[in-house]
């Protein structure tokens, strides 16, 4: 019998269950060390060799160097441990999230203060709003840099 | 006679702490945020409980991957401010009812609640910035709070109706402890946000003051909203509100008494990512 999962519909988002925990074990693994000082000086002294301590996949690794949220989330990665790694480079929560909507920091700053993004045509995958994977990238930003 | 006074429900947004540890409040982007506060730190300083009893969710923090319980419940002496990547919070060590815990434990596991018992953790935003908000920053926090970490972050999370069933245990366990306090539960976390993907940003400024005037009015049918609404209206984040129906179970009411006197409500947008929701109940008894 398959579980009930009816959080797989909606844009834009990965629902963090057990099933993705058992994917990411090792990634939020990691992040969670950067909640010691030395840990994040370590990190940031070399990525990859502090990133070859842990049992990461190779894929995670390199999600993890280039600062792609989006692919650590495919990865099993959990947005408040992926937080840790923010805050080590020294972003807000603000930066953090702006980041995964190819909006640029302005932009997404400027749809938050303007009332945050409408629900309208985002509930449901197939609908048209802006957080539906056809109107990826958002961001004028993105679209001048494409 | 041990007996909850009142209600206190809040957002416990992290950008908020940062905020005040950094002394922005006054700044044109967080003026209209803390004003919403004013008249709470006020009416916090006239009902000064002894106990706090607050429901919050830790954040990865206290509770890695390695292991996730789904209610944990603080009985130690106390509690120091987490470092969560950015070093510790600059607050006052956080200070616990050990007794009163103990208490609560015997009585709502005996009630068929199944509480993880924690006796040491460092406390994150989630407990911290409640704290800020309503006392301001002072050199200690001026009563014994008592943690309550609820899984909001690996799925599957506790519903809503068991959450609204889990207050009302926590309301009996409290009467039934001899010594005289003046408990206030406080239910944080919550209104729309959401903190990943293409979706981030997602606010519903409509389902939140909906929500609000459902927990006031009718907090029992609201309970059996199914978790799919609340992710799918008010952002994967939303769910935090789940919190709220836990602090909302505990008030008199529920248990056949008066209904609750609303003595302040606020709703801004935004505050980094999300809507600031806060809400004051006082029991009538």
């Amino acid at each position: 019998m398959s579980l009930n999962k009816p959080y797989k519909d909606i844009p834009g988002t990965t629902i963090f269950d057990a099933e993705e925990s058992r994917k990411g074990y090792w990634l939020n693994q990691f992040c969670s060390s950067l909640m010691k000082a030395e840990n994040r000086t370590r990190f940031k002294a070399d990525e990859r060799a502090y990133l070859n301590e842990w049992k990461m996949t190779e894929a995670q690794k390199d999600a993890v160097i280039s600062r792609d949220l989006n692919e650590c989330i495919r990865l099993g990665g959990n947005i408040y441990f992926l937080a840790r790694i923010g805050a080590t480079d020294g972003l807000t929560f603000q930066q953090m999230a702006g980041s995964m909507t190819g909006m640029s920091e302005e932009e997404y700053r400027n749809m938050m203060v303007g009332g945050g993004r409408s629900p309208e045509g985002n509930r449901y995958l197939g609908e048209d709003g802006d957080a539906q994977p056809h109107r990826q990238p958002q961001g004028n930003h993105n679209k001048e840099e494409a | 006679m041990a007996r909850i006074t009142a209600s206190v429900y809040t957002s416990h947004i992290p950008a908020v702490g940062v905020a005040m540890d950094l002394g922005k409040t006054q700044e044109p982007y967080w003026q209209p945020v803390f004003e919403g506060y004013e008249y709470s730190k006020e009416w916090l300083k006239e009902n000064k409980p002894d106990v706090v009893f607050l429901v919050y969710n830790d954040h990865g923090t206290a509770f890695s991957l390695e292991m996730i319980p789904t209610f944990a419940l603080g009985t130690g002496a106390e509690y120091p401010p987490a470092d969560e990547g950015w070093g510790p919070r600059p607050v006052p060590m956080v200070h616990g009812h050990p007794e009163l815990s103990a208490h609560i434990a015997q009585s709502v596991i005996q009630d068929d609640f199944d509480l993880t018992l924690i006796n040491e953790m460092p406390v994150d935003h989630g407990l911290t910035v409640p704290l800020s908000v309503m006392c301001g920053q002072p050199e200690a926090w001026p009563f014994k709070v008592i943690p309550f970490h609820v899984n909001v972050v690996q799925y599957p999370v506790p519903s809503g109706k068991r959450c609204f069933e889990l207050g009302q245990a926590i309301r009996r366990a409290v009467e039934s402890f001899d010594e005289d306090l003046n408990v206030q539960i406080w239910g944080t976390g919550g209104m729309s946000h959401q903190l990943q993907g293409a979706r981030a940003g997602l606010i519903n400024r409509e389902w939140d003051n909906a929500f609000l005037d459902r927990l006031i009015a009718d907090p029992a049918d609201l309970s059996n909203m199914p978790h799919i609404d609340y992710v799918r209206e008010a952002g994967s984040e939303g769910v935090e509100l789940v919190m709220w129906l836990i602090a909302r179970g505990a008030m008199a009411d529920v248990n056949g008494g008066a209904a609750p006197t609303v003595k302040h409500r606020f709703y801004h947008v935004p505050a980094s990512n999300t809507a600031v929701g806060h809400l004051i109940l006082e029991n009538n008894i």
